[in-house]
């Protein structure tokens, strides 16, 4: 897998917080890809999950702001009730178009958009819910060239959103999350 | 594959511009792309050359492809917490004019709007006060205009309100009409409808206070600058600027022609320059 890869995407929904647990604290100082994550949550002010997950890590974690750069080594999540996208300048954006599959963050509105951005230098996770958010930009992301995963539906929390992320995208790799940790880690040193 | 599309793309913008002047060239790419993907699909075009195609060709395209372009939903009272801050921290300054002007850009389908016209009652504020409701989209004024909303989106436009402080009853302002709730004609009395675009069109009118709320994140930086500049030279000494939660003027060359005043909730005001 001696591929370039320059950003990951996640998605997780019902059981996201046990999962990127399990993912996020085991990135090193010194990762070099930027991980932008969307989780669904519902809408309020504040996203709980950044200083959650700031606390756990040891790289910086932020919620995306409009038109910022995308830096390496930084964990971005989007803000509730805002879609976060990438823009081929690599910048993120926000916008507050309306739900889709009922997600406001989409997790396919991310990777789609990142999919465009990055082409075949992206690498993305579906991790454990209830939906079926993800597939379409899973299966769009691995026809763009990139590196698509899912959390094995077998040891998932909620089994459905990775199930039907491998069912649209059956060339995607299932792996436990100790393992996407490895994975992960793997593409971000060098 | 995916080359040919984006330049399928900027022509088809590049044709909107040209035949229209309406000018997404410089809207944030990924969300303008995502809503070009979503036209092409349920307006039936093969790929974006036959939708330019029909946009320049078909003058019935252009109304369909504007309403996936511009058209926003939002919510009367949307982020209580912005129209707290506004009731309790911008109105007190603004009771000292002898007269206000008050613009909501980007007004889409009105409910912000009258979310303003009905704080400023609450406020005895409404009588000395002109509200301009502008946009780009024509269907989307005359949906403002009409002020008519599903009965289903009440509940929460009254939660909202209350959160917000209302100091009446969200019912005082409309009527039930076959599912709908019609509001009040009294509340669009002190207001203006007008087609402005914040790329193209310039300044019309001095103002006491100006809301924007997520319009500017679809813009480029450029686009950006262009609007925030259009504030800047629209707002009076110590005028007022609200934006979107999730928007700022930190990346704008016009930052420092504003003071931040309720930073949490995106409120800055003009400085003396």
């Amino acid at each position: 897998m001696s591929r370039a890869v320059e950003a990951i995407v996640m998605g997780a929904s019902a059981g996201a917080v046990e999962a990127l647990s399990a993912i996020l604290p085991a990135l090193p100082e010194g990762f070099a890809l930027p991980v932008l994550v969307v989780v669904h949550v519902p809408p309020g002010r504040t996203n709980a999950l950044v200083p959650l997950f700031g606390a756990k890590c040891r790289l910086p974690v932020r919620e995306a702001e409009d038109k910022a750069p995308i830096e390496g080594g930084a964990i971005y999540f989007a803000p509730a009730d805002y879609h976060m996208l990438v823009e081929t300048d690599r910048t993120l954006g926000l916008s507050d178009d309306p739900p889709v599959l009922h997600s406001r963050p989409s997790i396919d509105v991310l990777f789609e958009s990142a999919a465009d951005a990055y082409g075949p230098a992206l690498a993305g996770v579906v991790l454990t819910g209830a939906n079926a958010d993800g597939a379409a930009g899973l299966k769009a992301l691995a026809e763009a060239g990139g590196l698509a995963f899912v959390e094995d539906p077998a040891g998932a929390h909620v089994p459905a959103m990775p199930q039907a992320a491998l069912d649209a995208c059956p060339t995607a790799t299932p792996a436990r999350l100790t393992e996407l940790a490895s994975l992960l880690i793997a593409l971000g040193s060098r | 594959m995916h080359r040919v599309e984006d330049i399928e793309i900027e022509l088809l913008l590049e044709a909107l511009y040209r035949r229209y002047h309406y000018d997404f060239r410089h809207y944030s790419r990924a969300s303008i792309k995502r809503r070009l993907r979503q036209a092409l699909k349920h307006l039936g075009y093969e790929n974006f050359s036959a939708l330019q195609d029909g946009v320049l060709h078909d003058p019935a395209v252009l109304p369909q492809l504007l309403d996936y372009l511009t058209v926003q939903v939002s919510e009367m009272f949307r982020d209580p917490s912005y129209w707290r801050a506004l009731r309790e921290k911008v109105i007190p300054h603004l009771r000292t004019y002898p007269s206000l002007k008050v613009w909501v850009a980007g007004c889409s389908g009105g409910e912000e709007l009258y979310s303003f016209v009905i704080l400023f009652r609450e406020e005895g504020l409404e009588a000395r006060t002109l509200f301009y409701a502008t946009d780009i989209n024509p269907e989307a004024l005359a949906t403002a205009s009409r002020g008519v909303y599903s009965l289903d989106r009440i509940k929460s436009f009254t939660a909202n309100h209350q959160e917000a402080g209302g100091k009446s009853s969200l019912s005082d302002y409309y009527s039930a009409d076959y599912g709908n709730a019609v509001l009040d004609q009294s509340l669009r009395d002190r207001v203006v409808f007008s087609d402005h675009s914040l790329v193209t069109d310039a300044v019309f009118a001095e103002m006491q206070l100006i809301s924007c709320r997520n319009v500017l994140i679809y813009f480029d930086r450029q686009f950006q600058d262009r609007a925030t500049g259009l504030f800047s030279d629209a707002l009076s000494r110590n005028g007022f600027l609200g934006l979107g939660s999730k928007e700022s003027l930190r990346f704008s060359t016009h930052a420092d022609a504003f003071s931040p005043f309720v930073p949490e909730e995106k409120i800055y005001q003009r400085r003396n320059a």
